[in-house]
């Protein structure tokens, strides 16, 4: 029995397993399920790309099928006639994301400003919750809003002016980009603000007096201390999202937002190699194509990272 | 204090921002009142409160098989995989904070580099389709039981503590699994508290893998058929449309029964909404302080 005292583990060893390494072992068996499950949903889907190097026939072993070489790959770097508009559009959209990245920012220094602190808990409390729907459910509610015969913008529009042409920002080919870009900002610039507020509230209020004693005014604090104790945080977000452009909002957006008038808007990466895979069964180019793009996107990562290091002395990894 | 007196900027402010409240507030204040009202009368009157006050239309939705399977199933994926989630991630934080685990170093690069890691969609479809997920419930839970992003989260927390706590209990002959369950999972309640809000989300609100992988009508979630019926001329209207003339009814219009089924999946999340931001918001500022 154990008496007590001490680090008994000796004792308990058999046939002269030092304790230290059964105990090592012992981490690593634990540990080994979980690795498996990250490895198996991570990792092993990686040789998946493969299949970009073959003709796939679908259920047949890979040594039944023709070998393509880079057949699929020269489709895409010469760019092929279908492939601009999609490149285009996930360019633009991207783009857009990072150069609204400031305005989660903007809106935390704004919250931060206000007098009312129930007020602004309560715009803080509203702004975020757009980020827990879904895109579906954000689609559901901008389909009530604009949908031409019974949404409630254009119900009220005609009510007031009965010969305007209906509003709708879904159906608008000139108005897809900025109107997605928007979905993007209403759905995450609430909950991304919440960042900005942490790092705000990390500033030292010494400082905030300092300058006050100083002189400054209101915006020349805000300009002077609050903005540069939020950089660091902004650059993150800004490497983060440059390092995305190739994702920009993701699938789901573009996906379900999509129809016959705005198609040839927000067909990006994602939504098209799933038309080419799934719906088309072109297997072999699907995955050449998100083949090139993660290998694209992580050469920006490291390109992102690297201009940050230089330009700020600070990077990610 | 250093604000003195109200300026012409604060009462700008005011005005925005009670603007801002009901610009993201309003519409769903609509579609509750268009889901209560009579189908018939809320389509040709506008109308701010509901007219001719009625159940009658969530009567309706809950009456059909497919949505209330559709309910279970997605309630089901948010407990579930949110627990197995839970476990999988304190488990695998914990033990990466342990300098006697073999291979830490590369285990935990393993785990960071999978947020900038991906397959892409054709490689995902085949493998899973090569594990039997497809069609399967397991395809909601396992992909995300291991999860970089909140193994991150609560291994900064772990660090946080002091390590006296736990020597003082491995000397008192504790093994390491009882130490975990004992001692480090009540100590990271705030941090496991903002990761249970995000994966339930998550796991709420996701639909493409379904889309993607599952046919099974048994095993569709909210999400997606909500989708499915907010497709224009969809079929499925008009069968719960039938339901209702069966019954010697008016049968709601279809934007009714959109309307009323986004309420349900909506209503979910706006019930937990209050109870939970206080958790999120901690765990964000964790991630913050991260980087």
């Amino acid at each position: 029995m154990d008496t007590g005292i001490s680090t008994s583990v000796p004792e308990r060893t058999r046939r002269g397993i030092n304790p230290k390494t059964k105990h090592k072992l012992k981490l690593f068996a634990l540990m080994t399920p979980f690795m498996a499950l990250l490895i198996a949903f991570n990792y092993v889907p990686l040789f998946g790309w493969v299949y970009a190097f073959f003709n796939y026939i679908p259920g047949a072993p890979l040594s039944q099928m023709e070998f393509a070489g880079l057949s699929y790959f020269k489709t895409i770097f010469a760019g092929g006639s279908e492939l601009i508009p999609v490149l285009r559009n996930t360019l633009v959209l991207g783009f857009l994301i990072v150069i609204t990245i400031p305005v989660p920012a903007i809106f935390a220094i704004l919250l931060n400003e206000m007098r009312s602190k129930t007020l602004s808990k309560i715009v803080q409390t509203v702004s975020t919750l757009p980020y827990f729907l879904s895109y579906v459910l954000i689609f559901a509610v901008m389909f009530f809003l604009f949908s031409n015969d019974s949404g409630l913008v254009n119900t009220l529009l005609h009510r007031f002016r009965p010969d305007s042409p209906s509003v709708n920002p879904m159906a608008s080919s000139t108005w897809a980009w900025g109107f997605q870009t928007l979905l993007h900002l209403i759905k995450t610039s609430g909950f991304n603000a919440i960042i900005y507020i942490a790092a705000i509230a990390g500033i030292d209020r010494e400082q905030y007096d300092a300058a006050e004693v100083d002189g400054a005014g209101r915006f020349q604090r805000i300009w002077h201390v609050t903005v540069p104790g939020i950089v660091p945080t902004l650059f993150v977000l800004l490497v983060l999202s440059i390092a995305n452009v190739l994702t920009a909002s993701g699938f789901d957006q573009y996906y379900v937002f999509t129809n016959p008038l705005v198609a040839d808007k927000i067909d990006v990466i994602d939504t098209y190699s799933y038309t080419i895979g799934i719906t088309q069964n072109n297997y072999a180019f699907a995955t050449a194509i998100g083949m090139s793009k993660s290998l694209v996107s992580i050469l920006i990562l490291f390109a992102a990272n690297f201009l940050s290091k230089i330009v700020r002395g600070t990077s990610l990894f | 204090m250093i604000h003195k007196k109200l300026t012409l900027f604060d009462g700008v402010m005011n005005v925005v921002s009670v603007v801002l409240i009901i610009v993201f507030l309003f519409p769903f204040y609509y579609m509750l009142v268009y889901s209560l009202s009579d189908s018939q009368m809320i389509s040709r009157h506008l109308s701010f409160v509901p007219i001719g006050f009625t159940f009658q239309n969530y009567v309706d939705i809950l009456n059909s098989p497919e949505i209330v399977k559709a309910f279970i199933v997605s309630a089901m994926r948010a407990v579930i995989g949110t627990v197995i989630t839970l476990i999988c991630c304190t488990s695998v934080a914990y033990f990466v904070t342990k300098k006697e685990l073999p291979m830490r170093k590369t285990m935990y690069r393993l785990i960071v580099m999978t947020m900038y890691l991906s397959a892409g969609i054709i490689p995902w479809y085949i493998t899973m389709m090569k594990y039997g997920l497809k069609n399967n419930f397991l395809l909601y839970i396992l992909p995300s039981a291991v999860s970089a992003y909140f193994i991150i989260l609560i291994k900064t927390y772990i660090e946080s503590i002091p390590s006296s706590l736990e020597e003082s209990a491995s000397v008192d002959g504790a093994g390491i699994l009882v130490i975990l369950v004992r001692i480090i999972f009540p100590l990271c309640l705030p941090i496991i508290a903002a990761v249970t809000v995000f994966s339930a989300v998550n796991q709420w609100n996701s639909w493409w893998d379904n889309m993607m992988l599952v046919f099974k009508p048994n095993l569709k979630t909210l999400q997606y058929a909500l989708y499915q019926y907010l497709q224009m001329a969809s079929p499925r209207i008009t069968s719960i449309q039938h339901a209702g003339e069966l019954l010697n009814r008016v049968p709601p219009n279809a934007n009714t029964i959109k309307i009323t089924i986004s309420m349900v999946t909506i209503i979910p999340i706006f019930v937990v909404y209050p109870f939970m931001q206080k958790y999120f918001i901690n765990g964000i500022m964790l991630g913050a302080v991260k980087g």
